[in-house]
């Protein structure tokens, strides 16, 4: 405790100590339900958040997108709050509300007056467990999510894109349905299955409050007690989570679609943090990630980009902490007269490039600069330390071993960093996906969507 | 041990004395030498510090024939500077955990720093930044790189709905006036390095500039480095604006496309920055379609029929009069009735203005939530550079919640009248069948 403590100054500076010795606090109910409190002074504000387990990757074949509709109908009402009535009150308090659906979780949130703080938890607590669905304003919402699906996906060439790449890269486990759901599942879907999966799953025992910003700890935990203590807690229901079988060997997709430019994306399946102690690789792969994209001059935009000129653009996409299967991305899109094949070739070579020659030490201490720096900026945002810690314990990590977790980045070495380079980045686990980029006629390419009378 | 507790004292009463729960912030503000006008508001609680300097230098400037010159200056400013070459520009910000950033709009280009305020971190940030403010090599290779990405980007940004309709909307409003001027793939071809250095040199001056520092710094760190800015420009002169756009008459512009949505812009020239009619029009717009789920917009469109997943209306004040805009994407099959609708909501706003219900509610949103516009230094940034490059009253924001708090529901009706005239509404529509 004592050295983390040390190391944490050394690197931070003085002015964290007060904030790092309690901060954040945390009590649970006894129902179940978790309440951390993350007490930031600067400002008169204040953000609620309520983050459920439970998320796109609990949802089973048929139902694709239903925890993603429950989250649209959680503004529709309860017996005490009228529909649309939750938005008015939060509106009415000068607050800010809206939530977000992940593949692992769900969760809704209120930026608010610090003052509001007590009527922002009395209406989350209240929609807990006392939600109507009402299959008039359901059938509403439905279409509404439609057209959320129309304008993120359907008309949208790179999540499309995305999307089929990862109905490919992952054959059994829940991440290859989409979020937003299939089309056809949004079709079919009913009230009542809103209604199951919102029985089933909003409990306390599924969820966690997160507030930060101008608050007393324990005014807030009195208050959880007063507003959410009295909800009753469930068993849950027993997931049944697919695990995703060993990939053998590379899959490649290809998606048309009105488009300019051609789009490549490369994806290894790789691991993701279990145990923050005795986990390495997923540290150094981070450390990879900020190498080859951590700012203009890493080695993508560098090689790829600026000399070589292969490269539009180019990237890396990796998450060290997730609740399923983890995935290392590597994307781009070629230069005018050349090809998706060439800018796959200079993609490999850079991975080849490091698992030959390694990274200098100056680029990995150039990467930990910008990480310890980015850890004072993060401070800045009273919402951003909600969702740090919300995040976190999503995927079932605690948030007091984010510090841990500075630590071993700060520690990942020259050879870590190649040995990974190494380890996860052949072709067995490796998923290519491809826009392939058609011309625009101007006439629709499928009829529009049934009407369902 | 003594100094870290005393310093988080002084930081809570810096604090107290700078961010009074219902107040805007203390903003100082002065000129330097040089002639820049320059902004500070002390915020001890973090060391850190963000910098953004804002020059009259967006597209509006770009020359007839030249539009796009604006974004591609501001992109080559840190692509080699002074004795850096691009690659050193990114690594040294990298190595010391600095991030410069910025963009161009219609009016200003923006340059911002954010860096540690340690100092050894903190100079080594300003001298970047000044460099690339005063010292872009504009190499010619990498001006040519450059304009082969932009002109990729502006092709593949000719396939999509969203980005033909914001285009398409913006010259339907504008077609005499700058603003409705477009960078495309021919225009940027002609771009010389000549016209860069050109460009460079008669907008980003002193004259032309506005810096606002907001961090952990004192007044005179704050001048110091202000000083140091301004004076590694050259002295410039304030640039002329064209003529004041006209409200045309309305109409609609129909653009064929295959996507399954059709996108759809409503609106017309408004108000510049500094309108009398801001206050009233802000509160009023709350209820029409900036309140969110609360508007009428949002209620008629998406809660009682689902029409999209979202409809919005908004006032752009701008240097010059900037668009009232309304927008959504709805099924492209009823497109026709999305924007009836969207009509008749817009119609009857226009006829009746707000209900008291309404304005009481509009006001005590926007009244209510003003503390959420300034609980971190981004957004305290952000507010205050706008006020220090449109020359808003520096009580702007003091007096913010008790201007909302003063509209009344027949000044919302004489304003709206006076700037949104349905007969000259243009409708601009992409993949509407």
């Amino acid at each position: 405790m004592r050295i983390r403590l040390q190391l944490l100054i050394a690197l931070l500076g003085p002015w964290l100590l007060g904030a790092a010795l309690a901060n954040p606090y945390e009590t649970t109910l006894d129902n179940g339900l978790r309440i951390i409190v993350k007490e930031d002074r600067r400002a008169p504000t204040a953000v609620q958040m309520v983050w459920y387990r439970i998320g796109g990757m609990d949802e089973t074949d048929g139902s694709s997108g239903v925890a993603h509709v429950l989250e649209h109908m959680m503004f529709k009402g309860t017996p005490s709050v009228g529909p649309g009535e939750f938005s008015k009150r939060v509106a009415a308090a000068g607050g800010r509300d809206n939530a977000f659906t992940s593949r692992d979780y769900t969760a809704y949130f209120q930026q608010i007056p610090k003052e509001k703080l007590a009527e922002m938890m009395q209406l989350e607590a209240d929609r807990m467990r006392h939600l109507n669905v009402d299959p008039k304003e359901f059938a509403q919402e439905i279409k509404v999510v439609m057209e959320e699906r129309r304008m993120r996906t359907d008309d949208n060439p790179h999540a499309k894109l995305f999307e089929q790449m990862n109905a490919v890269a992952f054959m059994a486990h829940p991440y290859r349905r989409p979020i937003i759901g299939w089309m056809s599942d949004l079709e079919a879907m009913t009230a009542a299955d809103a209604r199951a999966w919102y029985d089933a799953w909003y409990v306390p025992n599924n969820a966690y409050v997160v507030i930060s910003g101008d608050v007393d700890h324990n005014e807030v935990f009195a208050l959880a007690k007063k507003y959410y203590g009295p909800l009753a807690s469930r068993p849950l229901p027993q997931r049944r989570i697919t695990a995703e079988p060993l990939q053998e060997g590379p899959r490649h997709i290809t998606v048309k679609a009105p488009a300019e430019l051609p789009m490549l994306v490369m994806g290894y399946k790789a691991p993701v943090l279990r145990d923050i102690d005795k986990d390495s690789d997923p540290y150094a792969l981070q450390m990879l990630a900020a190498i080859l994209d951590g700012h203009d001059a890493a080695r993508f935009n560098k090689k790829l980009v600026r000399e070589d000129k292969v490269a539009l653009s180019a990237g890396v996409d990796y998450d060290t902490t997730a609740r399923g299967p983890g995935m290392f991305y590597l994307s781009g899109t070629p230069s005018a007269g050349k090809t998706v094949a060439d800018l796959e070739a200079a993609l490999r070579a850079e991975i080849a490039r490091v698992r030959q020659e390694g990274v200098s030490d100056a680029e990995l201490k150039r990467a930990k600069a910008q990480l310890l720096a980015s850890e004072v900026y993060k401070l800045d945002s009273v919402f951003g330390q909600a969702m740090e810690i919300g995040q976190i314990e999503a995927v079932g990590l605690s948030y007091r071993l984010l510090d841990r977790m500075r630590e071993k980045l700060q520690a990942v070495s020259a050879a870590e960093v190649q040995a990974v380079a190494g380890k996860y980045f052949n072709d067995d686990t490796l998923t290519i996906g491809v826009l392939d980029p058609q011309p625009l006629d101007s006439k629709p390419h499928r009829p529009t969507l049934p009407t369902r009378h | 041990m003594i100094r870290p507790f005393f310093r988080l004292l002084t930081i809570f009463l810096v604090l107290l004395a700078a961010l009074p729960a219902a107040a805007g912030v203390a903003i100082e503000h002065w000129t330097t030498a040089a002639g820049a006008r320059v902004q500070f508001v002390a915020s001890r609680g973090l060391p850190m510090l963000d910098i953004q300097v804002d020059f009259a230098a967006g597209s509006m400037f770009d020359p007839a024939g030249k539009s796009g010159l604006a974004a591609l200056t501001h992109a080559l400013l840190d692509l080699g500077a002074g004795s850096r070459d691009e690659t050193a520009i990114a690594e040294e910000l990298a190595d010391i955990g600095a991030q410069l950033g910025g963009g161009v709009d219609t009016d200003r280009a923006s340059v911002s720093l954010r860096t540690l305020s340690a100092p050894d971190k903190q100079a080594a940030a300003i001298d970047i930044l000044r460099t690339a403010l005063a010292q872009p090599r504009f190499e010619a290779a990498i001006l040519e790189r450059e304009k082969t990405r932009t002109i990729a980007g502006l092709k593949e940004a000719m396939t999509r709905p969203d980005s033909i309709a914001g285009k398409a909307f913006w010259a339907a409003l504008y077609p005499d006036h700058p603003y409705g001027r477009q960078a495309t793939p021919e225009s940027v071809a002609t771009l010389s390095r000549d016209d860069l250095a050109a460009f460079h040199a008669r907008h980003y001056t002193a004259a032309n500039a506005s810096i606002t520092l907001v961090g952990d710094l004192s007044r005179g760190e704050a001048e110091q480095i202000a000083e140091q800015i301004a004076a590694s420009l050259p002295p410039g002169a304030a640039i002329p604006l064209p003529p004041a756009p006209a409200v045309g008459a309305g109409g609609t512009t129909a653009i064929a496309h295959p996507a399954t949505q059709a996108h759809i812009h409503l609106g017309l020239p408004a108000i510049e920055r500094g309108n009398p009619d801001f206050f009233p029009l802000l509160v009023g717009n709350y209820t029409l379609g900036g309140g969110g789920f609360v508007s009428r917009l949002m209620q008629e469109v998406r809660e009682k029929r689902g029409y999209a997943y979202s409809v919005y209306s908004y006032f752009m004040p701008l240097k010059q009069a900037g668009p009232f805009q309304i927008g959504l994407q709805t099924k492209r099959s009823q497109a026709g009735e999305a924007i009836g609708l969207v009509l008749e909501t817009l119609d009857r706003f226009l006829a009746d203005g707000p209900s008291e219900a309404e304005l009481a509610a509009a006001k005590a949103n926007l009244s209510g939530s003003f503390p959420l516009r300034l609980d971190s230094n981004r957004k305290i940034l952000d507010n205050v550079a706008v006020i220090g490059f449109y020359g808003l009253p520096f009580d702007y924001l003091d007096r913010y919640q008790e201007r909302v708090k003063a509209v009344t529901a027949a000044e919302v009706k004489a304003a709206f009248a006076r700037h949104v005239q349905p007969q000259a509404l243009r409708i601009v529509t992409v993949a509407a069948d």
